[in-house]
């Protein structure tokens, strides 16, 4: 459970090689108009290029069917298998998996499948939210600090750096303490602390995006700075923000798992994976009572590895952006 | 160097002003606060304001910053009255264990990532590097406190090799006097960590693999383990000397789980058994410590990186 994301893999010799050699048709459209440049051939935006990468790399399309077949397991699911996970049971308690129960119930008679399906739900949505809400704030911060510069830019990293250097998890369990646990909550406490970081990425991707020549020249040709952030750095800096965007739904989801086996996550009877796992703890020492540890666990373990290897592969496909092919 | 260690001495004073400031923030300023969680929903709001006035949390908050810090500075970290002790004295029986877990936990993911690592970078795109790839990958997806289960389950009831819990005792001496029951947090915690390590030093050589150094070497005629272990793996030390001390807050919060898990006796259990309790001036010490701690190894990381590299010290 890390807040630090996987280190990428340096682009391929020939890949840098071909970078170094610039390349006219670098220049979007718009920029190239702006530079009064007719550009040779229509280039393909940005998004469609970095598609084509995406979708050769099979692991990555592999992932997210696997995603898209979580989300239908844990939406479209409890549409066809009915539970009832509202009510506790006490007749089924710990009943094993059966043709009643496909996976057997938990300690006070819910049905694990069922179950497994709408804590899968709150996982997903805290995780999106809280990955949304932070990277979100994040990137506004980022860009107006690296774009700011100077002294208002020290300042405004230096609150970063404050944030950064508290332990996370530490000021996470507090929040709850004294929050009162709720969807809304658990996605704000997780969302509080992981902007900072993605804060970060943004600001020093922004500093180096504000000296390229094309933002230099939005400026000599009279282009005020929202039109240098809005049209020229942030659509620039997407990439970046979007691969974070997607680790941020992978650690959300792992925090939201911690915070559940702490006991400070969704209370009952709402679920997420993470307290389905903490209250299988319970029974883990009297063994034989796989049904109520293992499929929470996987479920997180597969959505997490998902949402890693479509960052990675989104990170080839956006961050060697000047690599034309 | 004279300029750079200023320059950066005088940043880390003001983030530590500001971590201080944030953390009493994050327990003053929220809503209820300290003695509403300590008398429970149904005390009333005249005690409540007795409480208060007594504890002087009705003084302005930067009235109550500069006593908390000062007294912050003279040592005095509060009094749990829950657990009838100083924070100090409680901080100072619990650091030394978790010092004892995370330095052996660190150890062995820096031992088994740093060179498995290296071996995926040069073997890159082979079966092996796949299989660990695959094995980073499951690390990172992985809740620690799964990862600690799954090993209690395997190898301490199913098949029972080691204690089910970690070492348990008073004193430091007592606690790695029980070596088999350090082996499966120690485990756990390195699990973590290998996935990053193992991860950044890939990456690190694959991107000097291609550098201009390595060609040189090369072309002088260094041998292929000369250039990898003498020119490669030295410039790829650099970066990971700064990866340790960013990991900071992530090694902390894998001790929290790690000690839940093994119920180990070191300050992350101490922590979440305080956070049961709302025993805030217990929080508040740990936090801050925490965050020292924190702060001072980023520091200790930026001028070793400076030592070492000594491009950084002129931007």
């Amino acid at each position: 459970m890390s807040m630090i994301t996987p280190p990428s893999d340096p682009a391929p010799v020939e890949a840098i090689q071909e970078a170094e050699q610039v390349d006219p048709n670098a220049l979007t459209a718009v920029e190239a108009a702006e530079l009064g440049m007719t550009p040779a051939a229509k280039p393909r935006s940005m998004l469609r290029r970095g598609w084509e990468v995406f979708a050769e790399n099979k692991l990555a399309l592999v992932s997210l069917v696997g995603l898209v077949l979580i989300a239908g397991f844990c939406y479209i699911g409890p549409l066809f298998y009915h539970t009832n996970q509202v009510n506790t049971n006490l007749k089924d308690y710990l009943c094993r998996p059966g043709a009643q129960h496909l996976l057997g119930c938990n300690d006070v008679g819910y049905d694990q499948l069922g179950r497994l399906m709408v804590a899968g739900q709150t996982s997903l949505e805290v995780g999106l939210a809280a990955a949304i809400v932070a990277v979100l704030f994040g990137t506004l911060y980022g860009a107006l600090a690296g774009f700011a510069g100077g002294s208002v830019d020290s300042f405004m990293m230096r609150i970063v750096d404050a944030g950064l250097s508290l332990p996370y998890i530490m000021v996470i369990i507090i929040l709850s303490v004294v929050l009162q646990p709720s969807t809304v909550t658990m996605i704000f406490i997780i969302a509080v602390f992981y902007w900072l970081g993605v804060s970060r990425l943004v600001r020093g991707e922004t500093l180096s995006l504000r000296t390229r020549e094309y933002v230099q020249a939005v400026k000599v040709l009279g282009g005020g700075s929202r039109r240098a952030i809005t049209r020229h750095i942030l659509p620039n800096a997407v990439g970046v923000i979007i691969v974070q965007a997607t680790f941020a739904v992978a650690d959300s989801i792992l925090i939201l798992a911690g915070l559940g086996f702490l006991g400070y996550g969704v209370q009952p009877p709402a679920s997420d994976w993470g307290s389905m796992l903490s209250n299988g703890l319970n029974y883990l020492q009297s063994s034989n009572y796989w049904w109520l540890i293992y499929p929470p666990g996987i479920a997180i373990i597969l959505t997490c590895i998902c949402f890693n290897f479509i960052g990675d592969a989104l990170r080839d496909a956006f961050e060697t952006r000047l690599q034309r092919r | 160097m004279t300029g750079f260690l200023i320059r950066r001495i005088l940043q880390t004073i003001l983030v530590l002003i500001l971590v201080t400031l944030f953390t009493l923030l994050l327990v003053r300023v929220l809503p209820g606060g300290p003695i509403r969680a300590l008398l429970g929903p149904r005390a009333t709001p005249a005690q409540i304001a007795y409480y208060n006035r007594l504890y002087g949390f009705d003084q302005p908050i930067y009235v109550q910053y500069g006593k908390w810090v000062w007294q912050l500075l003279h040592g005095n970290f509060g009094y749990s009255v829950k657990l009838n002790q100083s924070v100090a004295g409680l901080i100072a029986d619990k650091l030394p264990k978790t010092i004892i877990l995370v330095a052996l936990g660190l150890g062995v993911s820096l031992i088994l990532g740093i060179p498995l690592g290296i071996y995926q970078a040069v073997k890159r795109y082979t079966p092996g590097d796949y299989v660990l790839t695959g094995i980073s990958f499951l690390g990172y997806a992985t809740p620690t406190f799964f990862v600690g289960l799954l090993l209690i389950e395997w190898f301490a009831i199913a098949i029972p090799l080691f204690p089910p819990f970690g070492p348990q005792g008073e004193t430091v001496w007592q606690i790695l006097s029980q070596p088999r029951a350090l082996v499966l947090p120690v485990l756990t915690y390195a699990f973590i960590g290998y996935a990053l390590w193992s991860r950044f030093m890939r990456s690190s050589v694959m991107d000097n693999l291609v550098q201009d150094y390595v060609r040189t070497a090369r072309a002088k005629g260094a041998s292929e383990r000369r250039v990898l272990w003498g020119h490669i793996f030295r410039n790829s030390l650099i970066s990971i000397v700064t990866l340790l001390g960013l990991s900071l807050p992530s090694l902390v919060a894998g001790t929290v789980f790690v000690e839940v898990v093994f119920n180990y006796p070191g300050m992350g259990l101490a922590f979440v058994t305080a956070a049961g309790n709302v025993d805030y001036q217990v929080l508040l010490g740990i936090t801050v410590v925490t965050a020292l701690a924190t702060i001072v190894g980023n520091l200790l990381a930026d001028i070793g990186y400076a030592v070492l590299d000594p491009r950084v010290r002129y931007n």
